[in-house]
C-alpha cells in the first residue's frame, strides 16, 4: 500500500485578493486594514504589514536556519508595506521591523500587534501559528493557593562575598513536611519573564507536581560564572543547598534535589551537577549553550571557549549528571543541533532522559511553555492522590 | 446499616451546613481530615462551616504516634506499600493495552455513525493486507458488538484480578500482623470509640485517598460508623464505596486511564465516587464517558462536582437534581434519573 499524507490545501493569502487588479486604490488599503488584525494569520500564512513613510522595511526575528531580514514590499502609491511569510503551525516567534529612512535606522515594535514578550533586553513582538495557545497553567488563575517569594542572603567563600538570593516556598508551606528542592539559574528572569511563580503556583494547584521549594539564583557576572566555573558550582552545591536545607524543611535525598537553567543557565546547571554527581537527581535543561567541536575551532567566540572546552570534555567522557534529566530546545534555535546532540551523550551515562521541542526560539516564554511537561516530569505531582 | 451523604468539594461551594442543618443534626460531630496529612488539624474553617460543635478525630497523628511506638508495625505497612505498588505497575502496564483495544472499537463505532467503515484484515506477522478476504464492515452491529462487549469484558476482569490481588496483600497483612491486637493500635482504637461516643455524626474530609483510607482501616472507622449518619465529600466519599477508582482524563505525563485501586470500606455500594469530574474528566468525549460508564456497571459512575449530592439510607440511593452520573451512551445524565 501507499503510504498517503493529508495536507491541508494552501489558501491564497487576503493580501493577494486586494493586489490581484493591480494597484488597489488607498481607501481599499485603508478599508483592508481596517478589517483585518495583524499579523494576519491564515493557516501557514502570516501577513505583517506597516504603514509609515520609509525607504525600507524588514522583518528581523530570530529564526536560525532563515535568512535573519526579510524584506517588505511597498504598496504602490500608499505608505503601506506588507510581507507574506510562511510558518508552521504551532509556531511562535519573535519580531522586530527594521525601518530604514536613508542612512538611518531603527528597530520597532510591530504598531499592530500589542502582543509582546519581554525579556532582560526589552520587549519583541509575537506572532503564532494557530495551535499554539499561551498554556492556560501559566495565567493567573484566582482559584490557585499563591505562594510567597522571600529575600535570603548567603556568605559565600566560593565568590569571597555575600550573594543575594530568592526563594520561592509553596502556599501553605509547613515545617512539619519536608519538600523537594529546585535550584533555578537566572532566577529573576524565571520570575520575570517566564511567569515562573505563576506556573509553579499552577501547577502545585492542580497538583501536577508537589509543592516544592525553589532557590532563584542570581549571577553577578553570567557569562563568566555560568560557563563551567567552578566557583559557581561550589557556591551552588555546598553553600546555596546547605544554606536551604538549613532554613527550610527539604527533603534530603538527591531524587527530591534538581537544577534548572535556561541558555548558558543550562551550562551551568549541567557543570553544577556533573562536578557534584549525586548530589541533584533532577536536572532540567532549557535550550542550553552546549557548544561544542567536532573538528577545529568553534566559531562562537571567546565567551564560549569555557563551554566548548567542558562539551568537548563531558561528550568525550560523560559523566551520569542526574537520575532523570529533562531537556528541551526551540527548533528554530541556533542550538537545536548541540541539544539534540547531547540527547544520547547524556542517555549513554544511564541517565533517564526526556526530550521535548517546539517551534519556538531562544527566548523565556519558550521556557515557561515547556515548565509543565519538564517539571511534572522530574517531579510528579499527587494528581492520582489527592482530592479535596 | 450505614445512612451517607456524598458531598463534592468544599473548598467553594460549601454545603456541608446546610446539609448538616437539613439532615437534623445537632452535634458534635465526629470529624475526619487525615487526608489532609500534617494539616491535619487545620480544621477552623471546616468547623466553621459545619456550623455545630465539632470533635476531630486526629487519625493522622494518631497513626503517627502508634508508628513511633511500633516500628514493626511501620515496616511490615511499608512493604505492604511496596508490594501494592508493584502489582499497580503491573496493573497499569497491562490496563494500557486493554483499554486502547476497547478504546478502539467505541471510538471506531462513533466514527461510523450510519456509514460503514471499512478495514483491511491483516496478516498480523507481516502487516500486510490479506488479498482475497473481504474487508470487515464495522458498522455491522452483528460484527462490532460482539468484539466492544469482549473488548470490555478484558478490561473490567483485569481490573477484578487486580483487586482479588490487592485483597491477598490485605489480607495476608491482617492475618500476618494482626494490627487490630497490637498494643497501640488497641489503645487509639478505643480512645477513638470514647470520643465518638457523645458524637451525633461524622463528617470525612477529602484530601490523599490512601493516606485517608489506610487510617480508616488501621483504626476500624467502618465499624464505628455503622450507628451514624455520615457526610463525607471528595477523598471521603471514595473511601467509603465499594472501589475507590482513580481518574484523570488529561495528566501532564502519561495517557490518563481511570485506575481501579483498591476497594473502598464498602459502606455506601453501588457507585463510583468522581469528585471534581468537571476538571478531571473529558466529560464532553462520549467514548471516554461511555468506557467509564460500562467498565464499573453496574455501580453509578456519580460526578461529584461542587454542589453535588447523593444520599444512601441504608437501602437505596437518593440523588439530588444538579447531580450528574456517567451514562452508557456516553452522556452526562442528572443521577435522579439512574436510580
Amino acid at each position: 500500500m501507499t503510504p498517503t499524507t493529508t495536507r491541508e490545501p494552501s489558501r491564497q493569502p487576503a493580501i493577494e485578493a486586494l493586489l490581484a487588479d493591480g494597484t488597489p486604490t488607498r481607501e481599499q488599503v485603508d478599508a483592508f486594514i481596517a478589517e483585518h488584525t495583524f499579523p494576519l494569520v491564515e493557516g501557514a500564512q502570516v501577513t505583517f504589514m506597516y504603514r509609515g513613510e520609509a525607504s525600507a522595511v524588514s522583518l528581523q526575528h530570530w529564526i536560525y536556519g532563515l535568512e535573519s531580514s526579510k524584506q517588505f514590499t511597498r504598496i504602490k502609491g500608499t505608505d503601506v508595506w506588507y510581507i507574506v511569510f510562511t510558518m508552521r503551525r504551532e509556531s511562535r516567534v519573535e519580531y522586530k521591523f527594521l525601518v530604514e529612512h536613508g542612512d538611518r535606522r531603527e528597530l520597532v515594535r510591530d504598531p499592530f500587534n500589542d502582543q509582546l514578550a519581554h525579556d532582560p533586553f526589552g520587549a519583541n513582538s509575537v506572532c503564532h501559528t494557530d495551535r499554539y495557545a499561551v498554556p492556560d497553567w501559566s495565567l493567573p488563575d484566582p482559584e490557585a493557593r499563591p505562594g510567597v517569594i522571600e529575600e535570603r542572603i548567603v556568605a559565600s567563600e566560593a565568590f569571597g562575598e555575600t550573594r543575594r538570593f530568592q526563594v520561592y516556598l509553596p502556599a501553605r508551606y509547613r515545617t512539619t513536611r519536608r519538600y523537594p528542592l529546585l535550584v533555578a539559574h537566572d532566577g529573576s528572569d524565571y520570575l520575570r519573564f517566564s511567569s515562573l511563580k505563576t506556573v509553579l503556583d499552577n501547577l502545585i494547584h492542580r497538583l501536577e507536581i508537589p509543592p516544592m521549594i525553589v532557590a532563584l539564583s542570581d549571577p553577578s557576572d553570567r557569562l563568566v560564572e555560568y560557563a563551567h566555573d567552578e566557583r559557581h558550582d561550589r557556591h551552588i552545591a555546598t553553600e546555596i543547598v546547605p544554606a536551604m536545607t538549613s532554613l527550610y524543611s527539604i527533603v534530603d535525598a538527591p531524587g527530591a534535589r534538581g537544577l534548572v537553567g535556561a541558555s548558558f543557565g543550562a551550562v551551568a546547571a549541567l557543570s553544577t551537577a556533573t562536578r557534584y554527581p549525586g548530589v541533584f537527581g533532577r536536572l532540567f535543561l532549557q535550550s542550553g549553550s552546549f557548544a561544542f567541536t567536532d573538528i577545529g575551532t568553534s566559531k562562537r567566540g571567546p565567551l564560549f571557549e569555557p563551554v566548548v572546552d567542558f562539551v568537548n570534555a563531558f561528550r568525550d567522557d560523560p559523566v551520569k549528571p542526574a537520575e532523570r534529566v529533562a531537556m528541551c530546545c526551540g527548533i528554530y534555535e541556533s542550538l537545536i543541533y548541540e541539544n539534540r546532540s547531547m540527547v544520547p551523550v547524556l542517555q549513554s551515562t544511564g541517565a533517564e532522559v526526556r526530550f521535548f521541542e517546539a517551534r519556538d526560539s531562544h527566548n523565556w516564554e519558550n521556557w515557561r511553555d515547556r515548565m509543565r511537561e519538564g517539571l511534572s516530569w522530574l517531579f510528579p505531582g499527587p494528581l492520582w492522590m489527592i482530592y479535596e | 446499616m450505614v445512612r451517607a451523604t456524598l458531598l463534592g468539594p468544599q473548598r467553594h461551594v460549601t454545603t456541608i451546613g446546610s446539609v448538616a442543618s437539613e439532615l437534623g443534626w445537632r452535634g458534635p460531630v465526629a470529624t475526619i481530615t487525615a487526608g489532609w496529612e500534617e494539616r491535619e488539624d487545620e480544621d477552623d474553617e471546616l468547623v466553621e462551616a459545619l456550623g455545630l460543635p465539632a470533635h476531630n478525630l486526629r487519625l493522622f497523628a494518631r497513626a503517627e504516634s502508634v508508628f513511633a511506638e511500633d516500628p514493626e508495625l511501620l515496616a511490615a505497612l511499608r512493604e505492604r506499600h511496596d508490594r501494592l505498588r508493584a502489582l499497580r505497575r503491573l496493573y497499569r502496564q497491562r490496563l494500557r493495552h486493554a483499554l486502547d483495544a476497547a478504546r478502539e472499537l467505541f471510538v471506531s463505532d462513533r466514527r461510523a455513525g450510519n456509514r460503514p467503515i471499512t478495514v483491511p484484515v491483516r496478516d498480523h506477522t507481516t502487516d500486510d493486507e490479506i488479498p482475497g478476504v473481504e474487508r470487515l464492515e464495522w458498522s455491522d452491529p452483528t460484527i462490532l458488538e460482539p468484539a466492544q462487549t469482549d473488548a470490555m469484558r478484558a478490561v473490567t476482569e483485569l481490573d477484578r484480578h487486580h483487586l482479588r490481588r490487592v485483597a491477598e496483600v490485605y489480607h495476608a497483612f491482617e492475618n500476618n500482623v494482626r494490627p487490630a491486637e497490637r498494643r497501640s493500635v488497641r489503645r487509639e482504637r478505643e480512645a477513638i470509640a470514647r470520643e465518638l461516643a457523645p458524637c451525633d455524626a461524622v463528617a470525612i474530609a477529602g484530601g490523599h485517598v490512601t493516606v485517608l483510607l489506610n487510617r480508616l482501616r488501621l483504626f476500624g472507622i467502618a465499624s464505628l460508623l455503622v450507628r451514624r449518619p455520615v457526610m463525607a465529600w471528595s477523598a471521603g466519599a471514595m473511601a467509603l464505596t465499594d472501589h475507590v477508582v482513580l481518574f484523570h482524563d488529561t495528566p501532564p505525563q502519561g495517557k490518563g486511564n481511570p485506575e481501579m485501586f483498591e476497594p473502598g470500606l464498602g459502606l455506601c455500594p453501588d457507585v463510583v465516587a468522581l469528585p471534581h469530574a468537571s476538571k478531571r474528566l473529558v466529560l464532553d468525549d462520549p467514548v471516554r464517558v461511555s468506557l467509564l460508564a460500562r467498565r464499573f456497571a453496574p455501580a453509578r459512575c456519580v460526578a461529584l462536582d461542587a454542589g453535588s449530592r447523593i444520599d444512601w439510607d441504608g437501602e437505596r440511593w437518593h440523588g439530588h437534581s444538579s447531580t450528574m452520573a456517567l451514562s452508557r451512551d456516553g452522556e452526562v445524565v442528572p443521577v435522579s434519573t439512574c436510580w
